[in-house]
């Protein structure tokens, strides 16, 4: 971290002065990390259209949290892991063998998950107010551990990403097609499926339950806007990921803000940009 | 050339050749209930190399059904057995498979070497393509006369675009058989004629059983060697002259005149 805080001081910011505000330097350092993460797996998510099957997992994690919390005795965040894992891998299997329509089974999850996770968390007459910072995230509070932890996340994702993106390519076209070239569908699906929901957990109380799911989907859609092939794809979707992650961080610091609102309303800005540049020709 | 079909089944001898090559897929017995609902029973089916065999059927007759129980996707009753070229058996032939024109999305960046890339290899997609790799595709592509399509987008493609490069790379490796799913489907009437003539070359070039399911009755007139109707079961099996003037072909179809004449 010596080193880091070392680099970090030589930015001409106010906050980034010898000695001073770690936090900010923390959370500049646990963005580069998180939101290439992002990245990736939005490329992914937009393309096998699962836009609204994360952001259930989303809120999957935030029951799996509120679980964690009541645990209590052993550690909450594998309490957590565990049950969002588990609602990730169940709703895949639902979604895969029911006739229904997917929105209805991912919606209905949705909504039972979260409503199980206020019901404990307010049982017993307790207030729901120190849930929020799980709603909105405080970036700022993220630790030196905790970027270690996620930074080891985005290492194991990157060396998973090497097996599993053609098959997810694959599954993206069309899934008897991806059959006939032997990819295990149901395999591959659940695989994503979890890396998504450990994810998302992990991240949940930094950049809040309510815009975790733009940092999911805004990035690939952007990048899809402006590219031809998987390469630029994958490559500028990270770099807007990350590019946002450290404007909105700035921004958020100037103007007063939460940090992951700020990220996402810069994303969400871009995104539009590209959306009508299409228009235009 | 009426079909050895209807020959009673000899385990473990070689396929008897008429017409086509040495190898054979045997098809025995072969079921497929969903549910309650039964969607195929009792088929029975020799497919040889190089032959050009076409199912027809109404809808809901099972046909895209029989080709994923082929390619295993789908679990079935009866058996299937493929004799190889010098008379040994195998399980299963070595399947290529192009699907009806898929519903991706049609913004998704990806090129027609990505595609290649991430379903012929295990090498990772997102890293910069080798040359020698490129060259690969190149190849693959050229067989079925797209390589100017390689950079291309897949999203911007014509129908007739896509179906030929799903084509080529249900080619790669050289598939035993190839099973084509309404292939027609998305391709106007001028790539639908290119396509039929590209896919009747190729199973000649390479000597393998080619089995489509289609609509285009006046093309599989021209171009098939056998057609089989489907509904539920094999209704009917024979050359596309006997097929589409037989009793059962009209029955299915409620046909009123014979198609022969005008075809």
């Amino acid at each position: 971290m010596a080193t880091w805080y070392t680099l970090v001081d030589l930015l001409p910011f106010e906050w980034a002065e010898p000695g001073r505000m770690l936090f900010m330097k923390n959370a500049l350092l646990a963005i580069l990390i998180v939101t290439p993460l992002f990245g990736l797996l939005s490329t992914m998510i937009v393309n096998n259209r699962m836009a609204f099957f994360s952001d259930a997992l989303g809120h999957g994690a935030f029951t799996g949290i509120v679980i964690g919390a009541l645990a209590g005795l052993v550690e909450p965040l594998w309490a957590s892991l565990l049950f969002s894992t588990c609602f990730a891998v169940v709703v895949s299997l639902v979604k895969y063998k029911s006739r229904m329509s997917n929105d209805t089974v991912i919606g209905a999850f949705s909504s039972i998950s979260v409503a199980l996770g206020i019901f404990l968390a307010t049982f017993g007459g307790r207030g729901f107010a120190k849930m929020n910072r799980y709603l909105i995230g405080d970036l700022l509070s993220i630790t030196p551990d905790e970027i270690l932890v996620i930074g080891l996340v985005l290492l194991a994702v990157l060396v998973l990403w090497v097996f599993l993106l053609n098959r997810l390519v694959a599954l993206s076209i069309d899934s008897s097609l991806a059959g006939s070239r032997g990819v295990g569908v149901l395999g591959t699906d659940m695989l994503f499926t979890a890396v998504i929901a450990v994810v998302v957990t992990l991240s949940m109380s930094w950049v809040g339950l309510l815009v975790i799911n733009a940092m999911l989907v805004l990035p690939a859609s952007i990048a899809r806007n402006v590219t031809t092939n998987l390469r630029a794809y994958t490559g500028v979707s990270l770099a807007v990921a990350a590019f946002a992650g450290i404007l909105g961080l700035i921004v958020s610091y100037e103007a007063g803000s939460v940090a992951g609102a700020t990220i996402v309303l810069i994303l969400g800005i871009l995104f539009l940009l590209t959306f009508l540049r299409p228009m235009r020709d | 050339m009426t079909s050895r079909i209807d020959a009673p089944l000899v385990p473990g001898l070689s396929c008897p050749r008429e017409g086509g090559g040495l190898c054979c897929t045997k098809i025995h017995g072969l079921g497929v209930t969903l549910g309650r609902r039964t969607i195929l029973e009792n088929i029975d089916l020799h497919i040889h190399c190089g032959q050009f065999t076409a199912i027809i059927g109404p809808n809901g007759a099972g046909k895209s059904t029989l080709l994923k129980a082929i390619l295993g996707e789908i679990r079935h009753t009866g058996t299937l057995e493929f004799t190889k070229a010098d008379g040994k058996q195998a399980r299963s032939p070595r399947t290529g498979y192009v699907p009806q024109t898929p519903r991706f999305d049609r913004g998704f960046p990806i090129s027609v070497l990505d595609l290649f890339v991430s379903l012929s290899t295990r090498y990772p997609v997102w890293f910069p393509v080798h040359r020698s790799l490129v060259r690969r595709v190149e190849a693959a592509l050229d067989r079925v006369s797209v390589k100017h399509l390689l950079h291309q987008k897949i999203g911007g493609l014509s129908g007739g675009e896509i179906q030929r490069v799903l084509l080529a790379l249900a080619l790669e490796p050289v598939p035993e058989l190839l099973l084509l799913d309404e292939p027609d489907s998305g391709i106007d009437i001028l790539g639908l004629e290119t396509f039929y003539a590209v896919v009747n070359e190729i199973r000649r070039t390479y000597d393998l059983s080619v089995v489509m399911v289609s609509h285009d009755f006046p093309l599989l007139e021209r171009f098939a060697d056998r057609i089989i109707l489907l509904d539920g079961t094999v209704r009917k099996v024979g050359t596309p002259h006997s097929v589409f003037g037989s009793e059962e072909y009209r029955r299915t179809f409620h046909v009123v005149e014979p198609m022969g004449g005008d075809a």
